[in-house]
């Protein structure tokens, strides 16, 4: 699948954004007047951040409100009412901190629900989809809640908590990339299947349909990254994960968890970067591609 | 809202010869014609006299060849478009709605004014018959030519799909797959009319009849010229009056 700039921005920022929310609805930390409102601005501006970028890469951005029409039926529709519950919801907690130093009873929790739930409906938005087996897996949301926890904790500053969420990301990436990778062939969708004609022989493509690309192809057969994979998985590992967790063990204070804030994004972006760039669609086997 | 339907009685859908399909792409042509000046946004083409030419297509016909077991390769042309599936997987993941089946004939359309251009129905669609139009920004697809099988306005012989009306070698037939009568289910049911990737569940109403099987000669005859018209061993009539008279001299 094509890794476009906007959508890799959008579900990263929207992660972290939304996973620093619910550390802060939850009241794992309770800030209080300009503090709460650098904490709760930044986590706002993250996650807005996303949404406008995700609104970058469609065609009628200026249609955007249907989307939040369908939600009975499409994750992406959910997807699109739940952040907007989501951050509706979290303004009274996060207005009560800021201007009155008081933390609305319930409502946190509530909103920092709604926060992970759109981190989940994200996922799912990919989860869902059967012709891209690499993502149609239990491993898809797996990764994407626990990079959001994981930032979170990061983001709020519960250097013990990113302590240890630091290591289960990097099983969840490990686990992802590892079942992602058998997943192709455990669909058992073939050149023979795609066509029909497996049951008379062995099946190649003679010609493409047209001499020149077209949308399916930049879309979908996305195939320039994927011969570098396994060393971009290792930097992701690296920066995401490993130089995080480094960082918190060996140095103290506010530099380590600066440094650690900034490895743990950049890793996020390569690790969402590969999400994208590795995923396999079942249209590139008619182009004699995967 | 953009549920599936529950399945119509009337199924509408193609039946495509890949024994019959000569890989000419006049259905291409013809398709890219009629959806450019009829339903919704054009197709439209980008640097088309250029370097790097690109364009929505409703239709694509790829080339394959088969190798069996035993014999020679066979070429087979493929002519690929919207499938129409009954669990149209394009469907419910759009988030505006834009994206429906038709409860009455099963068709699967585009609201071209709902659509946000997400493409997350494209991504959906095993198949690849769906595509963004670059210069439109919404969705494009078969529309089984809805504005073609309704219209009163035409003569009755061309009431059918632009592809099926064009293609010379009769290897594209419109009808009611849901009807067991129909001249297209009878047409499937004797030729063993097949899914494309039965495994996605998608339960596709198009069917492809698989090319027949080629003739395999037992020996070669001892005299292949004795096949040829006209022999010159046992010429009868004029030629053979010209051929034993020219001989005697």
């Amino acid at each position: 699948m094509h890794p476009a700039p906007s959508i890799i921005a959008f579900t990263t920022l929207s992660g972290l954004g939304l996973g620093l929310l619910a550390f802060l609805g939850f009241g794992v930390v309770v800030p209080r007047g300009l503090l709460a409102f650098l904490w709760f601005g930044l986590g706002y501006g993250l996650t807005l951040a996303g949404l406008a970028a995700s609104a970058l890469h469609l065609g009628h951005p200026e249609r955007a409100l249907r989307a939040f029409t369908q939600w009975s039926t499409s994750w992406l529709s959910r997807e699109a009412v739940l952040s907007a519950a989501a951050l509706l919801v979290m303004a009274p907690y996060a207005v009560g901190l800021v201007f009155w130093g008081h933390a609305l009873p319930g409502v946190g929790v509530v909103a920092a629900v709604l926060c992970l739930l759109t981190v989940l409906a994200t996922a799912m938005i990919y989860a869902q989809l059967r012709t891209v087996p690499r993502w149609n897996h239990w491993t898809t949301p797996l990764v994407f809640l626990t990079a959001a926890l994981t930032g979170g904790a990061l983001l709020s500053t519960q250097t013990l908590l990113a302590q240890m969420l630091l290591p289960w990301l990097a099983v969840a990436f490990a686990l992802h990339w590892m079942l992602g990778d058998r997943q192709f062939a455990r669909r058992g969708s073939t050149l023979g299947t795609a066509t029909g004609l497996g049951a008379l022989g062995s099946t190649r493509l003679l010609e493409p349909p047209h001499t020149g690309s077209n949308y399916l192809l930049k879309e979908m057969v996305y195939v320039v990254a994927r011969r570098h994979a396994l060393k971009l998985r290792a930097i992701a590992l690296v920066l995401a994960c490993i130089l995080p967790a480094l960082l918190l063990w060996t140095l103290p204070g506010w530099p380590a968890l600066t440094l650690a804030v900034i490895s743990h994004i950049l890793g996020l972006l390569t690790a969402r970067w590969l999400f994208f760039a590795e995923a396999e669609h079942t249209v590139g086997l008619y182009y004699g591609q995967r | 809202m953009t549920a599936l339907p529950p399945p119509s009685a009337v199924k509408l859908g193609l039946v495509i010869d890949l024994d019959t399909c000569v890989g000419c792409h006049a259905c291409v042509v013809s398709c890219k014609g009629w959806n450019t000046e009829n339903y919704g946004a054009p197709l439209s083409d980008t640097d088309a006299y250029g370097a790097d030419p690109s364009g929505t297509f409703l239709n694509r016909v790829h080339s394959y060849e088969v190798t069996p077991d035993l014999g020679a390769p066979v070429t087979v042309h493929f002519p690929k478009s919207c499938l129409h599936c009954e669990d149209a997987p394009c469907v419910p993941v759009c988030p505006t709605g834009a994206s429906y089946k038709r409860a009455e004939d099963g068709i699967v359309l585009v609201n071209e004014d709902a659509c946000i251009g997400c493409g997350l129905c494209a991504w959906a669609c095993p198949y690849g018959a769906r595509e963004l139009d670059a210069m439109a920004g919404v969705m494009k697809k078969c529309t089984l030519c809805v504005d073609r099988i309704y219209n009163d306005n035409l003569p009755e012989e061309d009431r059918e799909p632009a592809c099926v009306r064009t293609c010379p070698a009769g290897a594209r037939h419109f009808g009611d797959l849901g009807d067991p009568d129909s001249d297209v289910s009878q047409l499937v049911l004797a030729r063993g009319g097949m899914d494309l990737m039965p495994e996605l569940g998608t339960r596709p109403v198009n069917k492809y009849l698989p090319p027949r099987p080629r003739d395999t000669l037992q020996e070669p005859p001892a005299n292949l010229a004795a096949l040829c018209e006209p022999t010159p061993q046992a010429l009868t009539g004029f030629l053979g009056w010209v051929d034993r008279t020219l001989s005697r001299f």
